[in-house]
């Protein structure tokens, strides 16, 4: 029918980020062994310390297996065939400013929109910017410094807050907590490194840019975001990578440790090289995410995944104190060959803790897209609540939409709400926004908007305008 | 008045979906400012006509000509169509969760303009607008925040098809059945939107089952559709005939007056 016709090319968008910075980089050579991560460590730097607790994860990470389970389907990775380090060779003196920044590397932050320069930044916004396995630049760290807030690249905070990063590096995803989180704490390279002191509101957003640039690289980014009680911090992060043939592999650890009355609020707008629509090329997507909430603590995952070949995610809370709360908003789309498998995990301990899942899976083209959410109310969980709802849209009928929720209850006293739907962008609705003089990119974009209203109400203003943008470029046939 | 240009004029045609014809024959000229009602029975083709001539995918033209406002309107899209000033009242108003009122609202009218050379409407002059036409259609201005069609009783989402049209103003208005599932107090309502809307330059067309509806819209012409075509054609009082009559008479198969002289085998 034409109509299908008309939503698969609005749907056959290009990759704005698609671009290669033509950045003269050094490089390991590709392939994994003990000597590698000694070498990591020692380009970084790094006490002893950090070196034993590398090699510890990798030993482990030998005798793990990878895991099979989730509604993914991708050719065996050759974890030989990648290189575990790059970094433009301007970075190696550091450099003490933005003057001595490689232009090169300032150009590309700029055309992907995000401005390093701290005059003509979004006001209010700090950034670190990560290129490769490097943070470029971190921009307001003094005007944060003052309210005492730390924001630098966790390779800077092993050396500067080793007694932090000691306690706390690890405390909720454990090296041997999954095979790809354990691959992470071996050759982790950089990441963000964010300590909020007590009672301190945060008096800045914070985010973090990825850009994978380098072929043949894996990126391995770790972050670490630590609210001391009673403090308050916003965080986003954004990822992309240029148009390769090649699968390119991005395993990352992000850890939350929200105190007692903290709040931390964590966003994501991946938009990571998906692949051309025969599923060649695009970002492996491997990525643990999860926070732990002391007491009246909360922890909110906001999450827009547009982008990557395979994502496999589930950014969780572990609500251990009581009266904590945990949220994720998602919104996933897929399309051409894309595949996600994406969920949370919600870990009820404390009394009277509460979550609230809210997802929204778009799937289009030949896609496939799973919500995969585990709720799990321990005994000590009196009086704990969760409310799930899994929406999922399908546009087209090539595509698939799948919803796994488990649900474990030890505790009589909790209660778990599950809603789910299955919708379709109709025909009817299509030709109800023509008649009214939309074309059909803006009738299909308006129309999946709509879809994910929920979920785009919590992001941080800026950044509920281009999630929705990033849509309707997704979306869209044709991009100026 | 017959120098006038028309404003629609569609020529012998056929069409339906997919291999079932449905419209056969048909023949009509409408100029600007005039109000056409087309009766008939269930599956005479009154709801394909609106279909076909808005474009909707799915609904196939094999022959004749419609031309609207000097241009082939077969050869436009749906949404030129639209842009050209053709707007169609939906018999049933499907609902696109989380697009509030307002936003959709706003997005039509841009098209339009733009589809005009116009600039984009400001937020404030198109929240002027929407809350004069929500007061016109008595919709509570609550309704331009919410989403389209979300939840409407059938009545509201009439009445919410009536506010676009306040909106987008256009040349020609095609009313699906808009009376069907409206109780006497909506009906007059609708009917109260439609009159303050007609003028030199806008046309309607009324597709209706049931004469009531032109109790409170007169029109200028009745058109009687039985089997994809018009067999007879008069002024309003011919919607009166048929209320007494029925349609039971055009099963005779002497259809008098025949409107049109082509008859299909």
């Amino acid at each position: 029918m034409t109509v299908q016709v008309e939503i698969n090319e609005a749907l056959g968008r290009e990759y704005e980020a698609g671009f290669v910075s033509d950045i003269e980089s050094e490089t390991f050579e590709p392939g994994l062994d003990e000597s590698v991560i000694e070498r990591i460590s020692k380009m970084k730097n790094e006490p002893e310390w950090m070196l034993e607790w590398r090699l510890g994860a990798f030993r482990e990470w030998l005798k793990m297996e990878e895991p099979d389970w989730a509604l993914v389907d991708y050719p065996k990775i050759d974890f030989q065939a990648i290189a575990y380090y790059s970094a433009p060779k301007s970075m190696k003196d550091k450099p003490k400013s933005l003057d001595e920044v490689d232009p090169e590397l300032l150009r590309t932050y700029e055309k992907l929109g995000i401005p390093l320069i701290e005059q003509q930044m979004l006001a209010g916004i700090a950034v670190d910017a990560v290129f490769d396995s490097v943070s470029v630049v971190t921009t307001f760290r003094e005007k944060l410094y003052e309210a005492g807030v730390i924001f630098c690249p966790i390779s800077e905070a092993i050396i500067e807050y080793p007694e932090l990063v000691k306690k706390y590096l690890g405390s909720v995803v454990g090296r041997k907590d999954n095979y790809y989180s354990a691959l992470n704490c071996a050759v982790f390279t950089d990441g963000s490194f964010v300590y909020i002191p007590k009672g301190v509101r945060c008096p800045m957003e914070l985010s973090t840019y990825f850009r994978i640039n380098e072929q043949n690289t894996g990126q391995f980014e770790r972050t670490l975001i630590i609210a001391d009680e009673g403090s308050h911090v916003s965080y986003l992060e954004g990822c992309t990578a240029p148009q390769r043939d090649e699968n390119q592999l991005h395993a990352a650890v992000v850890e939350l440790i929200a105190m007692d009355n903290a709040e931390i609020k964590y966003s994501t707008v991946q938009n990571w090289y998906p692949g051309d629509e025969n599923g060649k090329g695009g970002i492996y997507n491997f990525v643990t995410k999860r926070g732990i909430c002391h007491t009246s603590a909360k922890i909110s995952w906001t999450q827009v995944e547009t982008g990557s070949a395979v994502t496999w995610k589930y950014p969780s809370c572990i609500l251990k104190g009581d009266n904590s709360v945990g949220e994720f908003y998602s919104v996933a789309l897929t399309r051409g060959r894309q595949q996600a498998d994406t969920g949370t995990k919600m870990i009820h301990i404390g009394k009277n803790t509460k979550s609230t899942i809210i997802t929204k899976g778009i799937s289009a083209g030949r896609s496939n897209n799973s919500y995969r959410g585990l709720v799990k109310m321990m005994a000590s969980a009196d009086g704990a609540r969760n409310f799930t709802e899994c929406d999922s849209l399908l546009i087209g009928d090539k595509c698939g939409a799948h919803t796994f929720p488990y649900i474990e209850s030890r505790n009589p006293s909790a209660i778990v709400e599950h809603e789910a739907t299955t919708s379709k962008v109709s025909d009817e609705q299509l030709f109800l926004c023509r008649q009214r003089g939309l074309d059909p990119e803006k009738a299909v974009s308006m129309i999946v908007n709509g879809f994910c209203k929920e979920v785009f109400k919590e992001l941080p203003m800026e950044f509920a305008v281009e999630a929705s943008k990033l849509l309707e470029i997704s979306l869209e046939g044709s991009v100026g | 008045m017959s120098n006038t240009k028309s404003l629609l004029t569609i020529k012998d045609l056929y069409a339906g979906i997919e291999e079932k014809q449905i419209i056969k024959g048909f023949n009509l000229d409408i100029k600007p400012g005039e109000v056409h009602a087309i009766m008939g029975p269930n599956g005479a083709g009154k709801s394909t006509m609106g279909y076909v001539l808005s474009g909707r995918d799915g609904y196939e033209v094999e022959s004749g000509s419609v031309t609207f406002n000097g241009q082939n309107l077969l050869e436009m899209e749906i949404e030129e169509r639209a842009n050209a000033g053709l707007f169609l009242a939906f018999q049933y108003p499907v609902e696109i969760p989380g697009v509030s009122n307002l936003e959709f609202l706003k997005a039509s009218v841009d098209a339009v303009r733009a589809a005009n050379g116009e600039e984009a409407i400001s937020s404030s002059e198109l929240l002027k607008q929407a809350k004069a036409a929500c007061k016109q259609v008595d919709l509570p201005l609550a309704f331009l925040k919410r989403g389209v069609n979300e939840g409407f009783s059938g009545g509201e989402k009439k009445r919410n098809e009536l506010m676009q049209m306040l909106l987008l103003k256009p040349k020609l208005c095609i009313l699906d059945e808009t009376d069907s599932g409206l109780d006497i107090d909506a009906l007059q309502l609708v009917a109260k939107g439609v009159n303050s809307q007609r003028s030199e330059d806008r046309s309607f067309i009324i597709v209706t089952h049931y004469q009531r509806l032109l109790d409170y819209i007169k029109p200028d012409f009745v058109h009687v559709l039985a089997d994809g075509k018009i067999v007879k054609s008069g002024d309003a009082s011919l919607a009166l005939e048929l209320e007494s009559q029925g349609y039971s008479w055009l099963e005779s198969a002497d259809v008098e007056n025949n409107a049109e002289t082509k008859v299909e085998g």
